[in-house]
């Protein structure tokens, strides 16, 4: 099942032609054009799986919403997009537990690998988790 | 400021104070101590002066005196008849001459009718006839008589004592005649300096004494001179008085030290010319004269070199100021440009990546064949993005290249609220990243400035930068108001940032103080904010509340009367802006 992802970004014109080149490719893409905006989504589908996210962005920053994000929903993964002049903020998201960054603008097929590696690492944690858990009955059962 | 009459004025006020500074002193020790020194100076050669006289008239005096008494002596022990026997006359007169020296010339005895009745002397003068001289006249009435000097029966200047005597019923005179030559001696040694001198006179202003020098050409002026004295009798009764007048035989200033002898019959005077006198006073002056003169011109010439070269000094390092002046602001700008970076990358960045994937889109479409769908609308739409989002990027070099040009210092006629304008737009996208509202307030009311606009530019870009920064974390309101108060245009720059401590707020115009991190700020932004602005002729003050927020306040002179020059590129810009539209 290919990932369900949410793309984070102030640019309108980014974020339109970015979700039509990823759903050509077979993901499910939702759009946001600001922080709030994309923590709204993210509360209401609770289906998504990585979080593609602009460092700089008026309002809410970049920083804020993956502090969001993870302070909420841990498992989402995260993969921030940024200009040169940000690289130390991308690399503080590193630290607040994004996946990965990338410099804009990015090559699409980089970017898919990257959705897919934060995709397979989200799937290899909720199935620790679901394993964890079933293990978890058994032993009460086994009471 | 820096021109060159700025610079003469400087030279000249440094030369005034060097000269009155050296001068007032020397001046004034030289004034005061030359007066002092020449009044005690004329005091004591004055009482020298009197000393003097007074010492020869008293010799003078007791010269005289002396003579009468001897004569006396002679009278009361000699009785008339050993007198009247001339071969006894002879004896005592010899006898005098040996004890005294020449100073008894003869000796005679004079009847009651001024025949000479018994002679004894260098002269053949018995039975000479005195009934009608004078001296036999007075003697009759004073019993004792010291003649003034006179030429008398010899023809030869001499004087006289007259003693009268009384023997059987009748009277006589005893008469001795005194040696003018030795008399004379008493006052012809007083002789001072070139032109002091005695002489004694009688108060018809003849000469008692042979004065050093023909003085007949003086006698009618020294008979004023006495006259003037009879009318302050006690005066001369006070024995010495100096008068000061310009003798008219000689011209020069000569002072008159007379004194009355004999019972004021006579008057000795002692002269001298003043120069003369005071000869060594006046070298000192002469002196003290020339000194002030080399040390004035010595002054004079030292400060109008030095003051000249210290001009010169300042004139060199101002120009240096200056120069290192721009060479600030021009770090300066490329400093703040360097702050602008991190917005303007991201402000290019984002249509670029636009542009990136619109034309990875087209290849998506092109690789999935024009003929599906509505792939060549859908083309038609991502390049016009594509060049709208190049003109987006046009515009933002456009606004950088307009700012990071060379600075121009040259002062023009600014529109301040243009100006301004630009300059938000330029911070615009920073301000927006860092959560910033810039509002301005334009009054339309307000008039020109006369600045550099590059400078000015400088101004805004790094005051908006500073107050952004205060609102780093949090964002803010940024509040830019212009207007006019009293011919001043003021604009004001408020945030509502972190404001500045009170123990930095003495400081922030210093050049290199900077709160920010190492790395990240200069420290230069304010100081060179400073600078421009005081060269315009303004002023800049700062309100700040902690945790409130800072104002900047900046009052700029308005252009007025200052002529507008025209810029070179704004018209071609006009231009371009036109074919635009």
């Amino acid at each position: 099942m290919p990932a369900t992802i949410l793309l984070i970004d102030d640019e309108q014109g980014f974020v339109d032609t970015m979700s039509k080149r990823l759903i050509k490719r077979g993901l499910t893409v939702n759009i946001a054009c600001g922080g709030e905006e994309g923590i709204a989504i993210l509360e209401s589908s609770q289906t998504i799986d990585v979080v593609v996210l602009d460092v700089k962005m008026p309002g809410l920053n970049g920083i804020d919403v993956l502090k969001a994000i993870k302070a909420t929903y841990p498992l989402v993964e995260v993969i921030m997009l940024t200009g040169h002049a940000t690289v130390e903020s991308a690399i503080e998201g590193m630290k607040f537990g994004a996946f990965d960054y990338m410099l804009k603008p990015c090559v699409i097929e980089e970017l898919l690998e990257k959705i897919d590696e934060a995709y397979d690492k989200k799937q290899t944690h909720e199935t620790k988790i679901i394993e964890a858990r079933a293990r978890h009955i058994e032993l009460r059962r086994g009471d | 400021m820096s021109s060159p009459s700025y610079y003469q004025g400087l030279a000249k006020t440094m030369m005034f104070t060097i000269i009155l500074v050296s001068f007032a002193p020397l001046f004034l020790i030289t004034l005061i101590v030359g007066y002092q020194y020449s009044v005690a100076y004329k005091e004591k050669v004055v009482a020298h002066m009197r000393e003097l006289v007074l010492k020869h008239d008293q010799n003078v005096d007791s010269y005289l005196d002396e003579k009468v008494a001897e004569i006396l002596v002679l009278a009361d022990m000699g009785g008339v008849a050993s007198f009247h026997d001339e071969a006894n006359l002879e004896v005592l007169h010899n006898s005098l001459v040996r004890r005294h020296g020449s100073d008894f010339v003869d000796l005679g005895l004079v009847n009651s009718q001024g025949v000479q009745v018994a002679y004894s002397g260098p002269f053949k003068l018995r039975d000479a006839n005195y009934a009608d001289a004078d001296w036999f006249k007075a003697v009759k009435k004073h019993q004792v008589y010291v003649s003034d000097v006179f030429l008398g029966l010899r023809g030869f200047p001499h004087f006289i004592i007259a003693v009268l005597l009384e023997a059987g019923g009748q009277e006589w005179v005893l008469r001795t005649t005194l040696d003018f030559i030795a008399f004379n001696k008493l006052v012809e040694n007083i002789h001072v300096g070139e032109t002091g001198m005695a002489f004694i006179i009688n108060r018809k202003g003849d000469f008692q004494t042979t004065p050093r020098r023909d003085m007949t050409a003086e006698v009618p002026f020294l008979k004023c001179l006495i006259k003037g004295q009879n009318g302050h009798l006690d005066l001369v009764r006070g024995r010495t008085t100096m008068v000061t007048e310009i003798n008219p035989s000689t011209g020069q200033e000569t002072i008159f030290m007379t004194s009355p002898i004999k019972n004021g019959n006579w008057i000795m005077v002692y002269q001298q010319e003043t120069s003369d006198a005071f000869s060594d006073l006046n070298q000192a002056r002469n002196l003290a004269a020339v000194i002030l003169l080399l040390g004035g011109i010595g002054i004079t010439l030292m400060a109008f070199f030095m003051s000249r070269r210290m001009a010169r000094k300042v004139e060199v390092s101002d120009l240096e100021k200056d120069m290192m002046n721009e060479q600030v602001i021009e770090a300066g700008k490329l400093a703040s440009v360097g702050e602008l970076a991190a917005g303007i990358a991201h402000e290019i960045n984002n249509p670029v990546a636009i542009m990136v994937e619109e034309a990875g889109w087209i290849q998506d479409l092109l690789d999935e064949g024009l003929d599906k769908f509505d792939n060549k609308h859908e083309i038609q739409r991502a390049l016009t993005q594509i060049r709208s989002q190049g003109t987006r990027c046009k515009d933002i070099t456009h606004k950088l290249l307009s700012f990071a040009r060379k600075i121009d210092p040259t002062i023009k006629r600014v529109a301040l609220n243009g100006l301004v304008q630009e300059m938000v737009l330029l911070c615009e996208q920073r301000a927006k990243f860092a959560n910033v509202h810039i509002k301005t307030n334009l009054s339309d009311s307000i008039q020109d400035v006369a600045a550099s606009p590059s400078e000015l530019q400088q101004v805004f870009l790094n005051l908006i930068n500073n107050a952004i920064d205060a609102m780093d974390p949090g964002g803010g309101e940024l509040n830019i108001t212009t207007r006019m108060d009293n011919g001043v245009v003021l604009v004001s720059i408020a945030d509502t940032g972190c404001g500045i401590p009170k123990a930095n707020l003495s400081r922030i115009f210093d050049p290199f103080f900077t709160t920010k991190p190492v790395g990240k700020g200069t420290g230069l932004g304010l100081s060179i904010i400073y600078g421009i602005v005081n060269k315009m002729g303004g002023g800049i003050t700062v309100k700040s509340v902690l945790d409130e927020g800072t104002d900047f306040i900046l009052q700029l002179p308005s252009a007025g009367g200052v002529e507008v020059v025209q810029s070179k590129d704004s018209i071609p810009r006009l231009l371009t802006t036109n074919m635009r539209i």
